[in-house]
């Protein structure tokens, strides 16, 4: 069964349609791309999944619940959708590191405040606390920055920054990962260690979608890829087969003119 | 002559720290509450905040102690709120600065939230936070370290406007310097006291600039 299910969604921004009649499917542990222009919904995509935006018409299902369902009010309170966002992690284009945090504060705060909440708090405080800094480090490890553990995000390159930025959503466990545009603020000398980041992910079987203007990064890392024009998906599929042989005349072109600039 | 000036001079400027201190200390938390109803997606409390900042910032201090302190006794039903002598006076003149620069405040306030990236509140909104766990543990350090130099303006003029208080006749540090050119302690046509109170001003504003450098660089740890 699909781990994320999204129906008929629909996104205006005053008379403007953002996202028009979007469904989809992803599989637990499948990556997924999203590409195409600047202008053509990708990112709002991400925001309504993350109830950055609330959509206008349409659901989103995670593991068969219907987290968000445009005509159904009582889907859209305030106090579950806090929750119903941790099914989703969030990795943004400009990073959002806090940034009078350390690297591994930056990891640990959203651990932190979410213990608070448990019933045995006060009483196992200290041994709670240990347990989210060590697997902040653990996090800081695995992509690499240990080390940089005590660094504030300004001491921090943009490549290392955005690395914090995906340990920092890891953190949290989410269901699914979501990336937007994660290489784009960065020096093209920098998107590589980002880039190898997001793949090792990928062969953990990691549940990702990733909106990105990679073409060859989405061929090789994602299973799926979803070509977007204009608010609609013009075509989706398998990734080689929509890279290398799409169907659509519009993908095509878009493609082309990728293949002309590389 | 000299310690007798300056005892009565040093009086006089302990009223001033006074009105000073508790300005500063109710007027901070309140010009932040100000603050949030300015931003309140609730337009009528937006309306209304707007408004008493804009009728307070857009009159003289001066006519707002004059109003506070004499016409509550005119049109109250109770007649005059305030306590008799100094201590009335004072309670009016610390109403009037508390509210006046609250809303000052304020303004700084929404300037410094609103300037913190709206990607901060939206990395915090998709990390599970509350709104109130963003705004005080991710928005309110940054909007401190930017605010610092424009605050610390508002505060210099804070310590100087208090001298607007002797129009109700409140006893600081110039209503004290004054009395001794027209007849004080058995002096008058003293002028260097006068002089002098600006003494005062200085080395307290100096102390205070210190004071907010310290704050400054203490926030450099983070950009």
């Amino acid at each position: 069964m699909a781990i994320l299910e999204v129906r008929n969604l629909e996104k205006h921004f005053g008379p403007t349609r953002v996202l028009e009649d979007i469904s989809f499917e992803l599989e637990q542990g499948k990556a997924l791309a999203v590409i195409g222009s600047s202008g053509s919904g990708k990112t709002t995509l991400l925001r309504c999944l993350n109830f950055l935006e609330t959509p206008d018409r349409g659901t989103i299902s995670v593991q068969g619940e219907v987290l968000f369902d445009a005509a159904d009010p009582s889907t859209q309170r305030e106090a579950d959708i806090r929750r119903k966002r941790l099914h989703f992690g969030m990795v943004f284009q400009s990073f959002n590191l806090f940034p009078q945090y350390t690297a591994l504060q930056n990891v640990t705060l959203a651990c932190q405040l979410l213990a608070r909440e448990q019933p045995d708090f006060k009483a196992r405080r200290k041994e709670i606390f240990q347990k989210i800094d060590e697997r902040g480090m653990e996090l800081l490890t695995e992509i690499g920055l240990a080390n940089r553990a005590t660094h504030y995000p300004h001491q921090l390159s943009g490549g290392q920054q955005q690395r914090v930025a995906i340990a920092r959503a890891l953190a949290l466990n989410p269901d699914i990962l979501c990336f937007d545009e994660p290489t784009s603020a960065l020096d093209p000398e920098l998107t590589g260690e980002v880039l190898r980041v997001i793949r090792s992910l990928a062969r953990q079987k990691t549940t990702m979608i990733i909106v990105t203007h990679e073409m060859a990064f989405a061929r090789d890392v994602a299973d799926h890829i979803i070509f977007m024009d204009q608010g609609v998906i013009v075509e989706q599929g398998e990734a080689r087969q929509v890279i290398e042989h799409p169907a659509q005349e519009r993908t095509r072109q878009f493609l082309a003119r990728y293949a002309d600039n590389g | 002559m000299f310690m007798t000036v300056i005892g009565a001079l040093n009086e006089g400027f302990l009223q001033t720290m006074r009105l000073f201190s508790i300005t500063l200390v109710c007027a901070l938390p309140l010009g932040l509450v100000i603050s949030f109803g300015s931003m309140s997606r609730f337009f009528p409390l937006r309306g209304l905040t707007r408004t008493l900042v804009w009728v307070i910032r857009g009159t003289p201090l001066m006519l707002q102690l004059y109003i506070l302190f004499f016409v509550p006794g005119y049109i109250l039903p109770g007649g005059n709120p305030w306590p008799s002598g100094e201590s009335g006076r004072f309670m009016a003149a610390a109403v009037a600065f508390v509210i006046n620069y609250s809303c000052y405040f304020s303004e700084i306030f929404r300037g410094g939230i609103q300037s913190v990236p709206i990607g901060q509140q939206e990395a915090g909104l998709v990390l599970g936070m509350t709104r109130t766990q963003i705004f005080f543990r991710v928005t309110l350090l940054q909007m401190v370290k930017r605010i610092i130099p424009p605050l610390s303006n508002e505060i210099i003029t804070l310590v100087k406007d208090t001298s607007l208080a002797r129009i109700i006749s409140l006893q600081e540090v110039i209503w004290a310097g004054y009395a001794f050119m027209k007849g004080s302690h058995g002096y008058s046509g003293l002028v260097w006291p006068l002089f002098f109170t600006g003494v005062y001003y200085l080395v307290f504003n100096g102390a205070l600039t210190l004071l907010f450098g310290w704050v400054e660089r203490k926030l450099e740890f983070f950009r």
